[in-house]
């Protein structure tokens, strides 16, 4: 058990008391900015990277553990207590938590929330850590080809998978391709696409792309939007639960881990379909029900564990190949960027003490996170009341400071805008955010493969698919690409000999359709 | 291919709304065109090491936008139109309110210019007021102060408690 040894070593690292600091404020930070309305835990990360510059990899990686669980609690958070739809990963959540909320049971759905999460990271990271180690040694065999079909089937998994339109993912994807072009070419040292702006000559920084896109294109996009009617907040005393509740609970939290692992460890997409899963899964087997969509504490323990499992599964991806798979894990990414480390098969070797320290703090930020937030869970309802105009303001205010912060230059803040437009109108015309940004941090990384690949090959295109990874690989990307169509046709065909199947519960299936991209 | 059909393209608005979702593919065939151009710009043999130079790359994303481009335009045009994002504090029922938006990017163009001029204890104020009075906050003593005391109290927290080097400016001797 030498994953366990490390992770022991691991703790070491994570339990001085200035690093067990950072990760409570971390996680408190982390809750903080996730409860707020309207910002989500990628948000959150990038609105916080700036706060972090200035501070030892070890310590700043610490505090991001915290601030990942914590924004993702904080996002469940809101969409129970707040009487607006939320979306995306957690819009199941939203649906049984809201009406649980509404029928005074919210500190039950907090309670079930908090936990399930608690538990689904705790296995998820443990998991992560029993994982990592085989893969990376799989990982380090893995050559050019081996890499670039990896990244393809990230590109093909972002695009197709997400959202209800295929077309707009691809269009999100070259624009975040383009994005990534921007500079000096690896190999003959080049300028492409600078148009004699030396400032673009390194590049355009992926930490600018992701607050402008996320942090700038979002609070532009509400504000144009801003619902004048003051969103009704739930009230709600301590989270806690009784004894029912624990008993309707536990199940619906293993099997949502069980699912959401798997999901967040592949490259297939975010939380989403595993969250719908998962709820239908606990209809299914429920006792009860007939309480579903009416505030059932299974649909929201269930998806919340999922959701929670899958984040960590996310990890192992990002850790071991360096290739992020939600819009989270990209801006963690941009975060390790930010210190010179490149995740990846050799960051184990290079870094185990920042790797086992980060792994350790995502199990210590989570038992903090309980901790806090059962007793907390009132405070952090006070934070849905915040003023509009001070939210959406205090947003575009701290975006600022970390576009400019990122480099101290205005060049910065002037893409900075660019992109909070270019966030603003992908949000008008539905083209979702993430392929953009999963773009341009694979982007010039799997330009850098294919070259590899091809030169290695000499020219000769089968270079690219001549081991039985990459071989596979393809088949993964053929099968990804396929199966949409595949379903359409037969659903259409079952839809020409009679009215669907009536068991699977309407409500979310209608969210899951409408929403496409969601609250990143 | 897959679209979402949420708009009716036979109602007024829902036939405008059609017409400003074809400044989608216009913009990325633009964007296509350019890092095309920028493409053949390129020189070939330059320290080229391996077979695929610098400008392959570029003329295959090029090429894919404009492809995008028309796919795109061609969804549109047979009725597919681009979701519209929803959100907790989002009210889809009317257009965008083009006057908030307005007053919000001179807000941020203001902070742009002149951040390193007088420095991000007033311009990060006038960001963060001008950002609120559009948004609609009319507490205007209230918003004032609240600016001032969060640049510069974020002034102090980056520049003193995180050693990151924000713009003094104006203040410079006063903070």
């Amino acid at each position: 058990m030498d994953a366990l040894a490390n992770l022991a070593d691991g703790f070491a690292t994570a339990l001085t008391p200035v690093n067990l600091l950072f990760a409570v404020v971390g996680v408190l930070l982390g809750t903080m900015i996730g409860v707020l309305p309207g910002i989500g835990p990628a948000m959150a990360i990038a609105l916080l990277l700036p706060v972090t510059y200035s501070l030892e990899a070890t310590q700043a990686f610490i505090m991001f553990a915290g601030i990942y669980y914590g924004g993702m609690y904080g996002g469940s958070t809101t969409s129970i207590l707040l009487n607006t739809p939320g979306e995306s990963a957690s819009v199941v959540t939203a649906i049984e938590g809201n009406q649980m909320a509404k029928r005074g049971r919210a500190a039950q759905a907090l309670a079930t929330a908090a936990i399930g999460s608690f538990i689904a990271g705790t296995i998820g990271t443990m998991l992560v850590v029993l994982l990592a180690p085989s893969i990376v040694g799989l990982a380090v065999q893995m050559g050019a080809p081996d890499y670039f079909a990896v990244m393809v089937l990230a590109f093909v998994a972002v695009t197709s998978v997400l959202g209800a339109s295929r077309v707009r993912g691809f269009c999100s994807l070259l624009l975040g391709l383009v994005i990534g072009l921007v500079g000096i070419d690896q190999t003959t040292g080049q300028q492409r696409l600078t148009f004699g702006v030396p400032q673009l000559a390194d590049g355009i920084d992926v930490v600018v792309v992701a607050v402008g896109l996320f942090a700038l294109g979002e609070a532009l996009w509400v504000a144009a939007h801003l619902r004048h009617t003051s969103a009704q907040v739930i009230p709600t005393g301590a989270a806690r639960m009784g004894r029912a509740d624990w008993r309707r609970s536990w199940g619906p939290w293993l099997r949502g881990t069980a699912i959401g692992f798997p999901f967040g460890a592949v490259p297939a997409g975010g939380a989403e379909i595993p969250t719908f899963l998962s709820y239908v899964l606990e209809k299914r087997l429920s006792k009860h029900p007939e309480e579903f969509g009416h505030g059932a504490i299974e649909g929201v323990a269930g998806p919340e564990a999922t959701n929670n499992a899958s984040a960590a599964g996310g990890l192992v991806p990002l850790l071991t190949l360096g290739l992020p798979v939600t819009a989270t894990a990209a801006v963690l990414l941009a975060a390790f960027q930010q210190y010179g480390i490149q995740p990846g098969p050799l960051l184990l070797e290079n870094e185990p003490e920042l790797v086992w320290g980060l792994l350790a703090s995502l199990l210590i930020g989570n038992a903090i996170l309980l901790v806090l937030n059962l007793p907390l869970a009132p405070v952090w309802a006070k934070l849905l009341r915040i003023p509009r105009p001070y939210l959406y303001a205090g947003i575009l205010f701290f975006a600022s400071i970390g576009g400019y912060a990122a480099n101290g230059s205005t060049v910065d803040l002037v893409l900075l805008l660019v992109f909070g437009v270019l966030g603003f109108v992908m949000r008008r015309y539905g083209l979702p955010v993430l392929p953009a940004i999963i773009g341009v941090i694979l982007g010039p990384r799997a330009e850098l493969q294919l070259r590899r690949a091809l030169q290695i090959s000499d020219g000769e295109l089968s270079g690219l698919a001549n081991t039985w990874f990459s071989i596979s690989v393809y088949a993964v990307v053929a099968l990804v690409v396929l199966l949409p169509v595949l379903l359409r046709v037969l659903q259409r065909r079952q839809r020409g000999a009679g009215p669907g199947d009536g068991t699977t519960s309407e409500a979310p299936e209608r969210v899951l359709h409408s929403s496409s991209e969601g609250r990143l | 291919m897959t679209s979402s059909r949420t708009a009716d393209p036979a109602s007024a608005p829902g036939r405008r709304q059609g017409l400003s979702e074809l400044l989608v593919p216009v913009l990325l065939l633009g964007i296509g065109l350019a890092v095309l151009v920028d493409a053949s710009g390129l020189e070939e043999g330059l320290g080229r090491s391996g077979p695929v130079g610098p400008k392959a790359i570029p003329y295959a994303i090029g090429a894919a936008l404009v492809a995008a481009a028309l796919w795109l335009a061609v969804d549109v045009l047979r009725g597919g139109r681009g979701e519209q994002e929803s959100g907790e504090d989002v009210d889809l029922s009317h257009g965008s309110d083009w006057r908030t938006l307005g007053v919000l990017f001179g807000a941020l163009l203001v902070n742009t210019l002149l951040i390193e001029r007088v420095g991000w204890p007033v311009s990060g104020a006038v960001l963060f007021f001008g950002s609120a009075y559009a948004l609609g906050s009319r507490r205007v003593v209230r918003d004032v102060v609240l600016s001032f005391a969060l640049s510069i109290g974020s002034w102090y927290l980056f520049v003193l408690g995180l050693d990151i080097e924000l713009p003094v400016g104006l203040l410079n001797g006063i903070l």
